[in-house]
Order: structure tokens, then C-alpha cells, then sequence
């Protein structure tokens, strides 16, 4: 009779256990190796507006970039709030591997080319072993090579050179909300008087995400030396980013009309408070150049 | 003492036929296609998880929405920021039974075509899907094969107007698993 009962309270206990366990076969299974997971789309592209951001390129990704800034919007309607000027960069990014990628460019102010080399030293990661930020570094040179109409003067190749080096670090706190830090020495071989060689900047870059396809982002960089103040100011850039595919557009007001880092860096004057602010945007197409092994497979 | 050795004994056999008649895998491959005049468009991902219980029929799968590979990198972005937000719904399931278990003969090696239903979960949305699916036994080993169509609207997968007809409305579905016994 015990023995009957005992068996009959298993046979209870061993049915309820499997039915328990039909409700969750991937239990044990699924989450036993936690495994590390990189963090994606930090931004949307790979400049917050002017400065670089945490975002690399992928591996064999070529960026076509066209930038455009306009004039002054309080010049009023008789130029058409600064469109009926405009200054233009041509560059071109290509994602050597994942974690590298280098860029050329020219603009049409001062003829300036432009060119850089972007490696990324640590992304940012969930998971065991994940690091909480991503850390990016950033090595640019510029030369403007507009013609010398002074003939009795020549100028030469380091004086026409200047340089910079960044590094930026990014956290992307949310799946919407993104910040980075990125401090910046500049180098001028070249400067007034009344200029430092050296300018030291901190760069702050932020983006909100709005929606799937378009964020909110405001790209500043806070010049610490070197300018002299009643003429030097800080760049600041608000507009947002929108993404149609293949294309981004980030559309912007700022009080810099400087499209490399030397340029918006240290050439900035205007300010935002007396309304010397202008429209721009940066259009950007990426290709897929190289596709990655393995594609297509038979379907 | 007689008492508690038959309460060992049966706890111990059913624990032991319990874990004997599931079978799992954490490498099953999950790839999907889409022929469109726009783009062609393919992805595989070759870590998902499936269990799939000998007895029952019971087979459930899980996979993590970031781990599928595209031929381009910015294909993988748009995938998994703007169609199937994997920040917000890292996961997809599958949860369902093989209907006709009793067709499939374990001790046997050949291939049995069994029909299986259950639940899809993607990108938030939970619905009932029907599939053949093939399920192979070769020197021991179990695997399993099945394709699927879904239809992304079904899933509150938006395709933005500009290329509404220019990607395709439908993807295919292609699932293998080799499965191992549970240890």
C-alpha cells in the first residue's frame, strides 16, 4: 500500500516535471555561454556634423561625401539667407577592414586638400570582456593649395601644411542616445602672431535618435588655447541626420563654414547669439565595393 | 530502505529518459533570401539555438537577431536598425511540435518529410506557421531541414514607401540543424 502510494506520488512528481520542462526546451540550452556582442549604429554616420565620430566604416565601404555650406542667414533675402553662397567638400572614405578607415578630400575654400587616417582601437561591447566605450583615433593632415598672387613670395609646402590628431571616446548609453568626447591638437606650421601653433580643442558630439531613420545631433568643440578670443570661437553645429536607404543627409545650422579640422577648428569667427549662423548639409552615399566571402550562396 | 531505493531508482529513470529524449544544438543555421529588382538580399547566421524533444515532437529554436552576416555591411546596419530593430527585439523563436512524430523511426537511418507547426516570434509579433520539414538520421545523428516563407508585413516589418516595390515583400526561410545529445 505504501509502496503503491510512493509510486504513484514519483509518477505524479516525474509527469509534472516534464510538463514543467515542455514549457521551456531551450532552457539550460540558450543562455548557458554568454557571449560578447559589439554595439552598433552609434551614429548614423561617420561624422557627428564636422568632427569625426565614433562610427567606422565597414570593410570595404566606399563613403562619396559632399559637403555644403552656404553664407551667412543674416544677410537677409538679398542673398537669399546665405544660399546664393556656397562653398563645397568632395571626399571620399573607404573602410579598409572593419576597425580602419582613411578619407581624401577637397574643398573649395582655400583649396584645401585634406586627407586622414582613422583607426579604431577599442569598440564597445555588451558581455563578458565588453568594454563600456569605444575608443577611436584620429591622424589628419590639410594643405591649401590656392595659387600665391604675391610672386615675389613663395610659400612653401610647410607653410601651406597643418595637422591634427583625435581621439575620440563614444558611448552609446542607449539604443537612441549617443555621447563622445574627442580632445584634438591641432597643428599650424604657419599662424599670426597672435596665434598659437598648437590648438587644443575638446570635442563634444551627441545624437538623439527621433526616429528609425532620422536623430537629432549637435556637434561642438570647445577651443581651450591659442585663438584670440574677441575673434576665435567655438564651433557649434545643430541638425539632424536622415537616412533614406544608401543615402544620409545631415542637414545643419553652425557658426562654422569650415569643412576639415583645421578649418572649423581654429578658423571659426561668427557667432551664434548675433544670428551670423549658416545652413549646410553633408550628403552622404556609401558603396559596397568588396563584398564580404561567402556571398552569394546558392538559394 | 526498500522504499528509498524505488524512490531513487525512479527519480533516477526519470530524469534519465527525460534527458535522453531531447536532442540540441547551438550552431543550427538560419539563412534567409529575398530576390528583388532592387537587390538581392541574403543572410546567414550559424548560431542558433534549437532543441528538439525525440518524444514529444516538441522543437523550439532561438536566434539572435545581430549574429546574421550580410554581404554588406550597410544591408546589415538598415537590417538591424531600421526593419527589425534588434536593440529593441534582440530575438527571434520558434516554438512548435512536429505533428507526426510517430512517422519518424530514430533507430533507423533515412530521411523522414514530417509536417511541423508552432509559433514564429519576430521582431515582437507572435504568429502560427505551417512547414514541411525533413528530418535526417545518419550513423546516429540527427538533422533537421525546413523552408519557410514569411511575409514581413505580417511581422510589422515596414519597408519604407521609396522602395516599396523594389524590395521584396517576402523572404524565404531556410533552417538547418544537426543535432546532439543533450549531456
Amino acid at each position: 500500500m505504501q509502496i503503491k502510494t510512493i509510486a504513484f506520488v514519483i509518477t505524479l512528481l516525474s509527469l509534472q516535471q516534464g510538463l514543467q520542462a515542455q514549457d521551456d526546451l531551450l532552457k539550460g540550452v540558450e543562455d548557458s555561454v554568454p557571449h560578447k556582442q559589439y554595439v552598433t549604429s552609434a551614429f548614423k554616420s561617420s561624422r557627428v556634423i564636422n568632427g569625426h565620430s565614433m562610427e567606422m566604416l565597414g570593410a570595404g565601404v566606399l563613403d562619396v561625401r559632399i559637403l555644403h555650406r552656404f553664407g551667412p542667414v543674416n544677410q537677409g533675402v538679398e542673398q537669399f539667407f546665405g544660399l546664393d553662397q556656397a562653398s563645397m567638400r568632395l571626399g571620399f572614405d573607404y573602410g579598409i577592414c572593419k576597425n580602419l578607415t582613411v578619407g581624401v578630400g577637397r574643398t573649395t575654400t582655400n583649396k584645401d586638400i585634406d586627407g586622414f587616417i582613422k583607426y579604431r582601437l577599442i569598440q564597445q561591447a555588451k558581455g563578458p570582456g565588453g568594454w563600456p566605450i569605444s575608443v577611436v583615433l584620429v591622424a589628419g593632415m590639410s594643405i591649401q593649395t590656392y595659387k600665391n598672387l604675391d610672386t615675389s613670395k613663395t610659400i612653401s609646402f610647410d607653410e601651406r601644411a597643418g595637422y591634427y590628431y583625435q581621439a575620440i571616446l563614444g558611448r552609446k548609453f542607449s539604443e537612441r542616445f549617443t555621447v563622445q568626447l574627442s580632445p584634438t591638437l591641432v597643428h599650424r606650421n604657419v599662424v599670426v602672431p597672435a596665434d598659437d601653433n598648437d590648438i587644443y580643442a575638446l570635442g563634444i558630439g551627441g545624437r538623439l535618435k527621433i526616429s528609425r531613420r532620422v536623430a537629432f545631433v549637435v556637434d561642438y568643440f570647445y577651443v581651450a588655447n591659442g585663438l584670440p578670443h574677441d575673434v576665435g570661437t567655438n564651433p557649434l553645429s545643430i541638425g539632424f541626420d536622415i537616412e533614406t536607404g544608401g543615402h544620409v543627409f545631415q542637414l545643419h545650422f553652425s557658426n562654422t563654414s569650415g569643412m576639415n579640422e583645421r578649418a572649423f577648428i581654429t578658423g571659426t569667427t561668427n557667432k551664434w547669439g548675433k544670428g551670423d549662423i549658416q545652413f549646410g548639409f553633408n550628403l552622404s552615399r556609401v558603396f559596397s565595393v568588396k563584398k564580404k566571402p561567402g556571398f552569394p550562396k546558392a538559394g | 530502505m526498500k522504499k528509498g531505493m524505488l524512490l531513487a531508482i525512479g527519480l533516477i529513470t526519470g530524469v534519465i529518459a527525460f534527458s535522453q529524449d531531447r536532442i540540441f544544438t547551438r550552431k543550427a543555421e538560419i539563412s534567409f533570401y529575398s530576390k528583388a529588382p532592387l537587390e538581392d538580399i541574403e543572410a546567414h547566421n550559424k548560431a542558433a539555438v534549437s532543441v528538439l524533444d525525440k518524444g514529444t515532437g516538441q522543437v523550439e529554436f532561438s536566434v539572435l537577431m545581430k549574429g546574421f552576416e550580410f554581404a554588406k555591411a550597410l544591408m546589415q546596419e538598415h537590417f538591424n536598425e531600421n526593419y527589425v530593430e534588434s536593440d529593441k527585439y534582440p530575438k527571434a523563436t520558434f516554438k512548435g511540435k512536429i505533428t507526426d512524430m510517430s512517422k519518424v523511426k530514430f533507430g533507423t537511418e533515412g530521411s523522414y518529410t514530417v509536417p511541423v507547426s508552432g509559433q514564429l516570434t519576430l521582431h515582437n509579433v507572435t504568429k502560427d506557421v505551417n512547414a514541411g520539414a525533413t528530418i535526417t538520421i545518419k550513423s546516429g545523428a540527427v538533422s533537421g531541414h525546413t523552408e519557410l516563407t514569411i511575409t514581413l508585413e505580417d511581422y510589422n516589418i515596414k519597408i519604407p514607401a521609396v522602395v516599396k516595390d523594389k524590395i521584396s515583400k517576402t523572404v524565404k526561410v531556410v533552417v538547418n540543424s544537426n543535432y546532439e545529445n543533450m549531456k
